[in-house]
Formats: structure tokens, sequence, C-alpha cells
């Protein structure tokens, strides 16, 4: 069963998915760049596969290619499932 | 790295090349799906060929024309996720240019190009998350030298090639290898009417190849040897494109 996609439940995926693709945690915040964060369009492949496999939201290409900070990619995922 | 656990799907492997790559693979432990379209028969022994010798293999139908069963295809299953994807599935309708129609174009281009794009797609996501996958594509030296009467196949063959270069560059930092292989004249069902003919004569090695040794290279490309080895298109064709 997918999770429910709450703010709370996307940001701790997000934020442990950046963790898994070399992100230092204390680093992490809704503000902080993908760019800052060395995350790179290969990780954002990623990043949007764990999201799929966690809450069975599909993010496409076209989704991502404009967000520049986790919060956006956070919010992001919320809306695409409502 | 050490290879992760996973299984490998070699489409098309009834028969020919896929048939004998998908023996390959199993031979070097990978527990392998063989798919098949129509020829069920085939794959049930190519399957308990497999298991004679000691290995793992599934067998799966499923036309790669489709999209929804090239999905499937690739779903992670008992035998874990495909970690290792050989597309060899492939067919030809020659004719001269002028006379090749629409759906002959279309339905060379939508198995052997399509088909290898939308299972790759598909592939790339257990092996980027797993830091290891291989894929090896079956062209044809068709893809890299001119075939008269055969318009439609070189151009599906010539682009596996391109779609290989380009997607090996794409996911290399990952551990994942794109790689092509370029058989010339091999002796299988899609050359039988061919072999024996004027071709043969051209061939420096003046024989045809066995789908083993086309399989041969195919089993390297897809070897934990083979890591830094993506991108390249290897031909086994017995001096004929040299």
């Amino acid at each position: 069963m997918p999770t429910d996609v709450t703010t709370e439940n996307v940001e701790k995926v997000i934020y442990d998915g950046l963790v898994e693709l070399g992100t230092e945690r204390d680093e992490l915040s809704r503000e902080a760049t993908l760019e800052d964060l060395d995350i790179d369009s290969l990780d954002l492949v990623e990043l949007a596969q764990i999201v799929e496999d966690e809450f069975g939201v599909e993010l496409k290409g076209d989704d991502v290619k404009d967000v520049k900070t986790v919060g956006e990619v956070i919010d992001l995922v919320v809306s695409k499932s409502s | 790295m050490a290879r992760p656990e996973g299984c490998a799907l070699v489409t098309g492997s009834s028969r020919g090349i896929g048939a004998a790559t998908a023996i390959a693979l199993a031979a070097d432990g990978w527990p392998v799906r063989v798919n098949y379209r129509s020829d069920e028969q085939g794959a049930r022994e190519v399957a308990e060929k497999i298991e004679a010798a000691g290995g793992s293999a599934t067998v799966v139908q499923g036309d790669v024309a489709d999209p929804a069963a090239v999905k499937a295809l690739l779903e992670p299953g008992e035998d874990g996720p495909v970690l290792c994807l050989v597309n060899n599935a492939g067919l030809r309708l020659d004719g001269l240019s002028p006379q090749i129609e629409d759906d002959q174009w279309q339905r060379v281009i939508d198995v052997n190009l399509t088909a290898t794009f939308r299972a790759t797609r598909e592939a790339l996501k257990p092996m980027l998350r797993a830091r290891y996958g291989r894929i090896v594509n079956v062209s044809s030296v068709v893809g890299l030298h001119a075939n008269a009467g055969q318009a439609n196949y070189a151009a599906s063959k010539a682009g596996v090639i391109g779609f290989t270069k380009t997607v090996a560059v794409e996911v290399a930092r990952r551990g994942v290898t794109v790689n092509a292989v370029a058989p010339g004249l091999i002796e299988t069902a899609l050359t039988e009417e061919i072999v024996g003919g004027e071709l043969e004569k051209a061939i420096p090695a003046r024989r045809v190849g066995t789908p083993e040794e086309a399989a041969a290279c195919i089993r390297f490309l897809a070897s934990e040897e083979a890591s830094y080895v993506t991108g390249t298109t290897l031909t086994v064709d017995g001096g004929l494109s040299a």
C-alpha cells in the first residue's frame, strides 16, 4: 500500500532520499537548492523513482525540470497527488 | 562492485541468438527470464536446457511491441529486479526502400528500436537504485554498413547504436553499462534464406557465425569483468565489416 501523501510524510521520504543520494542531513531544509546540494538531473530521476515507489505518485521529466529547491519538490509531490 | 541479487531478461529468447544468450547468462549465474512472443515450445526447451545445466529460468510470454507487455516483463519478481537486460527481440521485413510500406517500416522500428527504448527505460529504474546494471542491445552490422533491401532494418539497428551510446553516458556514473553487439550473418531463423548464398563468400571467415558465437560477446558485455566497457558496439561478423 502506498504511504499517505501528507506534507510531513513527503518531507521525510524526500529528505531520506536526498541523504541516500549523498547529501548531508544537516544541509537539508525546504529552502536548500538542489544545485547547492549537488543534486543533478540523474539524482532527480532517482528521487522521482523513490517517490513513485513510496507514494505511487509519478513525477515526469517535465514536472521536475523547473524545480529549484527541496521545498518545491515536496510541494510538487503533494500537489500531484491531489 | 559485486553483483547484487537480480535476474537477467533476454527478450526474444526462444531461439537463435536470444536462446544462446539466455543459456550463456544462466551459466554465469543469472536467473534468466526466457521471453517469447509466439514460440512457447522453443522457450520451454531453452528453460529446460538451463535447468538441466543447474541454472534457473522462468518462461515469460510477451510481445515487446506492446508497451504494457514490456512493463510486465520488467516487473520485479521472485527472481528479483532485472539487473541484466538483453534487448534481442527483432524482426526484418525487407524490401527496396521505394517499396517499403508504412506498416513494414513501423513494425520494424517498433520491435527493433522502440521496444529497446521502452525496456531500457523500465530496466534503468532498479538498476540506478542498485548502482549496478548491464544492458546489451542487439544491433546488426547492417546498422553500421549499407545492405540494399533493408532500409527499415538498417534504420532501426543504427538507431539502436545511437541510443546505446547516449544512454551509456547518461548512466555510467551509476555503475550501469549499456553496450551493443552488431552481429553479421549468424545462422538463425532470421537469416535462413540468405545463408549459403553469395554473401557468405564475402565474409573473410568464409562461413556464417553461430548463435553461440554472438552470445559469447553478449555474455562478456553482461559480465562483471566488463565493468569499464560502456557505450561501445562489438561486432561479431567473421571480419565482414573490418
